[in-house]
């Protein structure tokens, strides 16, 4: 048999009519997760058309884009940010009433970002197609899972079929070889990747990751990376599942159990690509040579050592971009000071990355005048985290300990910057007026957003784990 | 769907950053909206507008007659970002049939063509001459697939097979979908 890769092995899986010149191919879905912002629209097709979900077992429904984090007031409510954003949340809890989908509701202790909770249920599981209608879909692949983001025409399609049309995308496989350097993430490759490859590099293609490092990465860190193919452009990021995927899946609610589970892991360990699979493009970096990394633009691929400088500006869109930024080039990025610091979202709101956040911040106070928020991916992760006692070393730092949600990753439900604002945030997305009008975003890691909060300027975090009382 | 237009006939509006994302399109804070009418007043919000809501001067999306001027040229990767589909409604509310780019970010796409607006890709000498003329008289012929430009020169593109034939003979993708159900439960069973 001809040798396949990961990518074309799911692919296959899950073809139920083939693609053709002219029509996409008929795949099946495993998995359909949903949330607020981009379902309302499809259920009201399945109404109109008097639809009902096919596979409401094969559906999970959280709530996270317009969902407060901060605790219910005196009058015992939660304070959206607009009767909208209450209406829409309420539409969704609706929704999944009448189409007897399970929803995560804002009392549900398993509640949180949709990429979140999709893994820690043990939903997300290897070898399964994975939508939702969301574009960081992807970061479900660290499992070695097909996941991608849909728009809310397609969520209706799934809702209604369980499928997508949708056509085979190219392959890349992107390879990182080498031993992370300390206080270096995943982050930091997938901002150093998006740097090379630009923020439209992946168009079009599926992009497996592989190679020593990515090995080596926690499942935390693998969701890191895949979650942010899509800033390459790429719908589809992936990994082989192994030992680290199975040991993180074992035991979570919705795997199998006993000789199933036995069973499950000897098929997933067949997911990976075969040697001598081919590819449309392959790439090499040395992951050995990544630094802290910060964008200093507009668009992901923006992206520099956090212990440089911006480099020129030559393109009207870089020119725009450096205008907008206010970063000086030719000038050090520590002499950007920092209003303001997020720490959270679904690139980076897991349990380790609150711990790296912690060990910077812990004992250290947060620069007078600097905002930090600290925002957990889910009711598990904030859990865990407070049986570490890491949200005391956010508050006793002077950061805020919030509820999760997405919160300013997009700022919809009230979590916002104020313009004219720098903004250090560990999400993924640094477009103009992401994160509140007129704010600049500054991407980065959990460590370099914790070391950029306490210094109260763009930080390079090795200086602090170098330092005594660091580490 | 209904049948759309084989031709389209319009001025170009042109945009000529790159990486215009979907925020940009339609920031997140319109995104609270449970229907899909009315989104073309917040097309481009904050490049629109001033911090006190009132119409800028400098808008480019502004001050000419919108049934004129229907054809979107944008800079490269135009689409990146959120996969919300608001964006293309919100353009399509705005008044634009269609969008050219050297270069349209996937899902953008892939979303454009189930509302009726069409993503067009052309390669990047058309791309910097259309960035070049904004105004110019542009005409798109789906069925063809040819873009014949007002001073008589042409540039072919090709628009996804499937999509171009639910916008051309008027396909349901979610009608064309349910009729596979056969072969959807066949599929089912045999993994069950
Ligand atoms: S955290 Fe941000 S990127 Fe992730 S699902 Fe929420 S809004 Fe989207």
């Amino acid at each position: 048999m001809q040798p396949q890769s990961l990518f074309e092995k799911l692919w296959h899986d899950h073809v139920v009519v083939d693609e053709t010149a002219e029509s996409p191919a008929v795949l099946f879905i495993d998995l359909h997760l949903v949330h607020e912002v981009t379902s309302p629209q499809a259920f009201s097709v399945l109404k109109e058309r008097k639809l009902s979900v096919r596979r409401p077992d094969l559906t999970l429904a959280t709530l996270d884009h317009s969902t407060p984090t901060l605790p219910k007031g005196s009058d015992g409510k939660y304070q959206f940010a607009s009767p909208e954003a209450e209406k829409q949340v309420r539409k969704l809890t609706q929704n999944c009433r009448d189409f007897n989908i399970r929803l995560l509701d804002q009392e549900d202790p398993r509640r949180g970002i949709v990429h979140v909770v999709g893994p820690e249920l043990g939903a997300t599981q290897p070898g399964k197609t994975i939508v939702c209608g969301d574009s960081h879909t992807s970061t479900h692949g660290a499992f070695g899972a097909l996941a991608f983001g849909i728009g809310t025409t397609e969520v209706g399609h799934v809702l209604a079929t369980q499928c997508v049309l949708q056509r085979k995308p190219k392959s890349m496989r992107i390879h990182f070889d080498g031993v992370l350097g300390k206080g270096v993430s995943a982050k930091d490759m997938a901002l150093a990747m998006i740097a090379k490859i630009g923020a439209d590099g992946g168009q079009g293609f599926a992009i497996e990751f592989s190679g020593s490092a990515v090995r080596a990465l926690s499942m935390e860190g693998r969701m890191t990376l895949c979650n942010m193919s899509i800033e390459a452009g790429a719908r589809f990021g992936m990994i082989a599942p192994d030992k680290t995927t199975f040991s993180w899946l074992e035991g979570r609610d919705l795997v199998p159990r006993g000789s199933a589970w036995k069973k499950a892991v000897s098929k997933w360990s067949t997911l990976n690509s075969d040697d001598g699979a081919t590819f449309d493009k392959e790439l090499r970096i040395d992951a050995s040579v990544i630094t802290p990394m910060i964008t200093y633009g507009v668009s992901p691929d923006a992206a520099a050592p956090a212990d440089g400088e911006a480099p020129t500006a030559e393109t009207e869109t870089e020119r725009a971009a450096s205008a907008y930024m206010g970063i000086n080039q030719g000038e050090h990025f520590s002499s950007n000071s920092v209003d303001r610091v997020f720490i959270g979202s679904c690139t980076n709101s897991r349990l380790s990355d609150l711990r790296e956040a912690a060990k910077i911040m812990r004992g250290r106070k947060v620069k007078e005048g600097v905002v930090a928020l600290v925002v957990p991916g889910s009711e598990a992760v904030r859990r865990s985290a407070e049986a570490e006692n890491l949200h005391i070393a956010f508050e006793e730092a002077g950061a805020e300990w919030r509820l999760p949600g997405c919160s300013m990753c997009i700022a919809m439900n009230g979590d916002k910057g104020e313009p004219g604002e720098l903004v250090v945030s560990t999400s993924n997305r640094n477009f103009v007026g992401r994160q509140g009008k007129g704010v600049r975003t500054v991407l980065a890691s959990p460590a370099t957003a914790a070391a950029s909060a306490i210094a109260g300027k763009i930080t390079d975090p090795r200086e602090y784990l170098t330092e005594a009382g660091g580490q | 769907m209904a049948k759309a237009k084989t031709t389209y006939t319009s001025r170009t509006v042109v945009l000529p950053q790159d990486n215009i994302d979907t925020d940009q399109i339609i920031p997140a804070r319109f995104l609270t909206t449970t229907t899909k009418e009315g989104l073309g007043k917040v097309a481009f919000y904050d490049w629109r507008y001033d911090s006190d809501g009132n119409l800028r001067d400098d808008s480019p999306l502004d001050g000419f007659v919108k049934s004129e001027f229907s054809i979107l040229v944008a800079g490269a990767n135009f689409g990146c970002g959120s996969s919300r589909e608001h964006a293309p409604w919100a353009l399509s509310d705005f008044g634009f049939s269609a969008v050219i780019s050297s270069d349209i970010a996937d899902i953008f796409k892939s979303n454009a063509l189930k509302n009726g607006l069409l993503p067009i890709v052309v390669d990047k000498k058309a791309h910097r001459e259309l960035l070049k003329s904004p105004g110019c008289d542009v005409s798109i012929d789906l069925e063809d697939q040819i873009i014949k430009f007002g001073d008589g020169w042409t540039c072919i593109f090709e628009v996804e097979p499937f999509g171009r034939r639910c916008l051309l003979d008027g396909v349901d993708p979610l009608g064309y979908l349910l009729d596979r159900m056969p072969q959807i439960q066949k599929f089912e069973e045999a993994r069950s």
